[in-house]
């Protein structure tokens, strides 16, 4: 690929765009966000991720103006942002209710802000035809709100909160009350505007799905912290712990503790089983308690013991989970520890290999799984 | 369809003819020839012609509207603004308080009301008339208002506001070009419901009007204590023939309005 990654992350010259310094909010005794501090930088897909209750929407409220930081500040462009009020912030928030005004018809809600901002009629002709068309909804425009679709009430106000060309755009649960097929072709359309305009995203959903589509960065949150903020594939393949790995898409964590071996760590995780073989970035003490996070697509499943495999371990298929294109075998070894192994669906399911019962053979590299301390 | 029992069918009858009956036999008895009330004669409209001659009854009718207008537009803005700091005012100290007395004269007896408001008239001093009628309405209407306008403002969703206040509105924007024609249909059934309480006291009006002002129920009450004369009875007929027009029209408005709403987002869906 000819082109330079975005990645303005790793560069220590880029300057951020909005900046959170020591922040915590507290409701009452309740602690929303922990003394967070962390960057997002211009053009980003940012996604805030995490289960409910975990804090991401109260983040988002503060960049929006609709909460104040208990302590700390937010810098955007360098500028501490808790004193201006949502109304005089170059931010614009997409709303998870949508928000839209049902007295004014599509046309009059996309016009709304500009209208604030006093901008001359024939310019504010222009800049909603423009987000009409961006939308696709030029032919909505004389429509009011509860006359569109759910889908397309999404676009209104997605395009309402693009109108006024924000530095930065928040959305909350936008694909929320959208159903699967829809979501998946709002998603890639999301990201579409997002490269045309060239507006900062910051995303909330509690869908890890979502945010590995759409994010160029996705920041997992549990109990108001950023437990990991990295790009989809580091998140996925590199996690940082444990919470991590099981928060996003399918793992099995095996428990030992490891000991320095040639270029890597041996794991033992079960008498009478064998030791587990694993490279590792991070150093462990002999003895040390370890974590190995492996994801299912990169266990093999065979009949036969593989000749030369680092890590094969033999157990008994307890449960096939079929996804049409995938299964995911989940396999039960004599102690009890449950492996999961995907595998594609390459022919059709008369003719597969295994079945309930069957005993099988587990094997994967030494640089399949991540080896993790906590 | 259910059909109609035949106890059903009685209960219906028993029940509508307990609760219409008198004003049946009234609304007859308003074109009787006699002037005895109780004597039918013959049908004729004449008291009805004779009515619009009384200047005692026309000019008491026009101190009623104005007080109904005037009072039940105060009762609306202060009844909205109450609504609003109870719905919208989170927590503050009193709150309960606060939205104990909004709501208290709504149980508070009409004499309390009246006789309380008529201390406080002669113990600063004011002239009572047309104007002390409408401070003592909009007291007493006022927490109506409230009742109705915060039932709509609970189920308003708070995130068009902040959309609004996103959008660049001040908050005095937001409340007027989203708020406001939001709940508007609300604002203006509380108006109604004032404008109605305030059309029928008796009571209250009995004790905060001077010599000045006589409103329009307690000019019937007077006369009737000399008699009821088929004047009155004219009179009744119209008012409620206005009453009957006024909810009828109103009730039809919503109807309709509902059913073009529904059929509109049907469309949608089809879309």
């Amino acid at each position: 690929m000819g082109q330079t990654e975005f990645a303005p992350w790793n560069d220590p010259e880029a300057k951020p765009l909005i900046q959170f310094k020591n922040v915590t909010k507290r409701f009452g005794d309740f602690v929303a966000i922990d003394n967070q501090s962390f960057d997002i930088y211009a053009q980003e897909f940012f996604a805030l991720l995490g289960p409910s209750g975990c804090g991401k929407t109260t983040l988002m409220r503060m960049l929006g103006g609709f909460e104040t930081p208990t302590e700390g500040t937010i810098l955007l462009n360098g500028q501490d942002i808790a004193p201006i009020p949502p109304n005089k912030r170059a931010v614009n928030m997409m709303f998870q209710s949508y928000a839209l005004f049902p007295h004014l018809n599509i046309w009059e809600n996309i016009a709304f802000g500009l209208k604030r901002d006093r901008m001359p009629k024939d310019q504010i002709d222009a800049r909603v035809a423009e987000m009409l068309k961006l939308t696709r909804l030029e032919k909505f425009a004389k429509r009011k709100p509860h006359q569109c679709s759910g889908g397309q009430r999404q676009r209104v106000a997605l395009a309402r909160s693009l109108a006024k060309a924000p530095k930065l755009l928040l959305l909350d649960e936008p694909l929320g009350a959208l159903d699967a097929k829809l979501r998946q072709d709002t998603q890639f359309e999301l990201m579409d505007i997002q490269e045309k305009t060239g507006t900062t995203f910051v995303i909330v959903t509690h869908d890890q799905e979502e945010a590995m589509t759409v994010a160029s960065r996705v920041a997992v949150m549990d109990h108001g912290r950023i437990i990991q903020a990295d790009t989809p594939a580091d998140i996925y393949e590199m996690p940082k712990s444990v919470y991590v790995a099981d928060f996003i898409g399918d793992v099995t964590i095996i428990s030992g503790t490891a000991t320095a071996s040639g270029d890597g760590y041996d794991i033992t995780f079960a008498e009478g089983q064998p030791t587990l073989h694993a490279k590792s970035d991070q150093p462990f003490d002999k003895g040390q308690a370890c974590h190995l996070a492996i994801r299912p697509e990169k266990v093999s499943i065979t009949a036969e013991k593989p000749a030369d495999a680092t890590n094969a371990l033999q157990g008994k298929i307890l449960d096939i989970a079929y996804l049409g294109n995938l299964s995911t075998y989940h396999v039960e070894l004599p102690n009890g520890q449950i492996v999961k192994s995907q595998t594609a669906n390459t022919r059709r399911l008369s003719r597969r290999s295994f079945t309930w019962e069957d005993d099988v053979w587990l094997s994967w590299t030494d640089t399949a799984g991540v080896l993790l301390k906590e | 369809m259910r059909r109609l029992t035949w106890f059903n069918t009685t209960a219906l009858t028993l029940g509508f003819a307990f609760l219409y009956l008198p004003m049946l036999i009234l609304i007859i008895y308003s074109f009787n020839e006699s002037k005895l009330v109780t004597v039918w004669a013959g049908f004729s409209t004449k008291w009805y012609g004779e009515l619009l001659q009384n200047e005692a009854f026309l000019s008491a009718a026009w101190v009623t509207l104005k007080v109904a207008v005037i009072s039940s537009t105060f009762a609306t803005v202060l009844g909205t603004m109450g609504a609003l700091v109870l719905v919208r005012g989170g927590r503050f100290m009193g709150r309960t308080l606060f939205s104990g007395m909004i709501y208290a004269p709504l149980v508070m007896p009409e004499v309390i009301t009246g006789l309380s408001l008529l201390l406080l008239f002669i113990g600063i001093g004011l002239d009572r008339g047309v104007f002390t009628i409408v401070l003592a309405h909009t007291t007493f209407s006022m927490c109506y208002v409230s009742v109705v306008v915060s039932s709509r403002l609970v189920s308003f969703d708070r995130s068009l506001e902040e959309a609004a206040l996103d959008l660049g509105c001040s908050p005095m924007q937001a409340f007027r070009l989203v708020t406001l024609p939001i709940i508007a249909p609300a604002v203006i059934s509380g108006w109604l419901l004032a404008f109605t309480l305030s059309l029928d006291d008796l009571v209250i009006a009995s004790f905060t009007a001077g010599p000045s002002a006589t409103t329009l129920p307690m000019k019937i009450w007077s006369s009737v204590r000399l008699g009821v004369s088929p004047e009155i009875n004219a009179l009744s007929t119209i008012m409620i023939g206005i009453v009957a027009i006024g909810v009828i029209s109103a009730s039809l408005v919503t109807k309709r309005a509902s059913l073009r709403q529904q059929a509109e987002e049907r469309a949608a869906v089809q879309a």
